[in-house]
């Protein structure tokens, strides 16, 4: 990028920049379900348009009875500078969620559920893996409402179209 | 910057939001809106005074917190300023871009 338009956003070329993001979530730790949640409703923000594809343990985030009770991993987990061991013994990882939940409060990002309802609203669409909901035998009403379909990775490939669209996987 | 918007010399900052609020009023508002691709209706002006009166009271802006205002709801939010609400509605409202990720 040109070091002039670096500083001055207003100048960068318009058609040049990111139109829709596809967000693929395969994870269910709660920092990989903010960091697409984050990037989702973001690009939103921005007035680009952004999908999710909710795949194997991503589906967590988005079914009824589990999206309020996601963890971080505090084993096999360096960024969280506790011994392995430590992050090991019960209740730890209860205590670093609710640690890390506290402090997202405090910042204004939302709980899972009203992050959910916050990404439907801004017009994000939500979709939920069919390979992934039959391998662990799921129904589509154990998925909350503000999904919009559940639908294979061809399906979503192919609504990744148009000029400046890109895919992340997380 | 100095721009004349509806008629006033307005201060700017280079990304085109109003440096000063006390310059802000309701036709350089719509002339804004305007750049935007925004015509004003009634819809819009609580919005704008309610973002203006967050700013007043230093109250850190996001996305959640307008939908928690009573004033508009989040759908309604992203109906009424297109492609970057909080964005465009803080730059018609003549208050600093917001640094909120949410």
């Amino acid at each position: 990028m040109d070091p002039k338009t670096m500083d001055n956003p207003a100048e960068v070329n318009k058609d040049a920049r990111v139109k829709k993001m596809m967000l693929i979530l395969s994870k269910a730790t709660i920092d990989n379900v903010y960091a697409c949640f984050i990037l989702a409703n973001g690009a939103r923000m921005e007035g680009i348009e952004a999908e999710i594809f909710f795949t194997f343990f991503g589906l967590e985030a988005v079914q009824k009875k589990k999206l309020e009770h996601l963890h971080v991993a505090t084993v096999g987990n360096p960024a969280m500078h506790i011994p392995t061991l430590l992050g090991g013994l019960p209740g730890m990882e209860s205590f670093a969620t609710n640690m890390m939940k506290k402090e997202m409060e405090k910042l204004d990002i939302p709980p899972v559920g009203e992050f959910i309802e916050i990404l439907e609203a801004s017009g994000a669409k939500l979709w939920a893996c069919k390979l992934a909901m039959d391998m662990f035998h799921l129904e589509r009403e154990d998925l909350v409402d503000e999904i919009s379909d559940v639908i294979t990775v061809g399906d979503f490939y192919n609504r990744a179209q148009g000029e400046n669209t890109h895919l992340l996987f997380i | 910057m100095e721009a004349t918007i509806a008629g006033q010399i307005i201060d700017l900052n280079n990304e085109g939001y109003l440096t000063d609020l006390n310059q802000w009023n309701k036709e350089v508002a719509a002339q804004i809106a305007q750049e935007e691709g925004i015509e004003l209706t009634d819809g819009h002006w609580p919005v704008l005074e309610y973002l203006q009166e967050q700013y007043r009271n230093e109250v850190p802006l996001s996305i959640r917190k307008v939908g928690k205002s009573g004033v508009v709801d989040i759908k309604q939010f992203y109906a009424l300023f297109p492609g970057g609400p909080l964005k465009k509605a803080s730059r018609i409202a003549g208050i600093p871009k917001p640094a909120s990720c949410i």
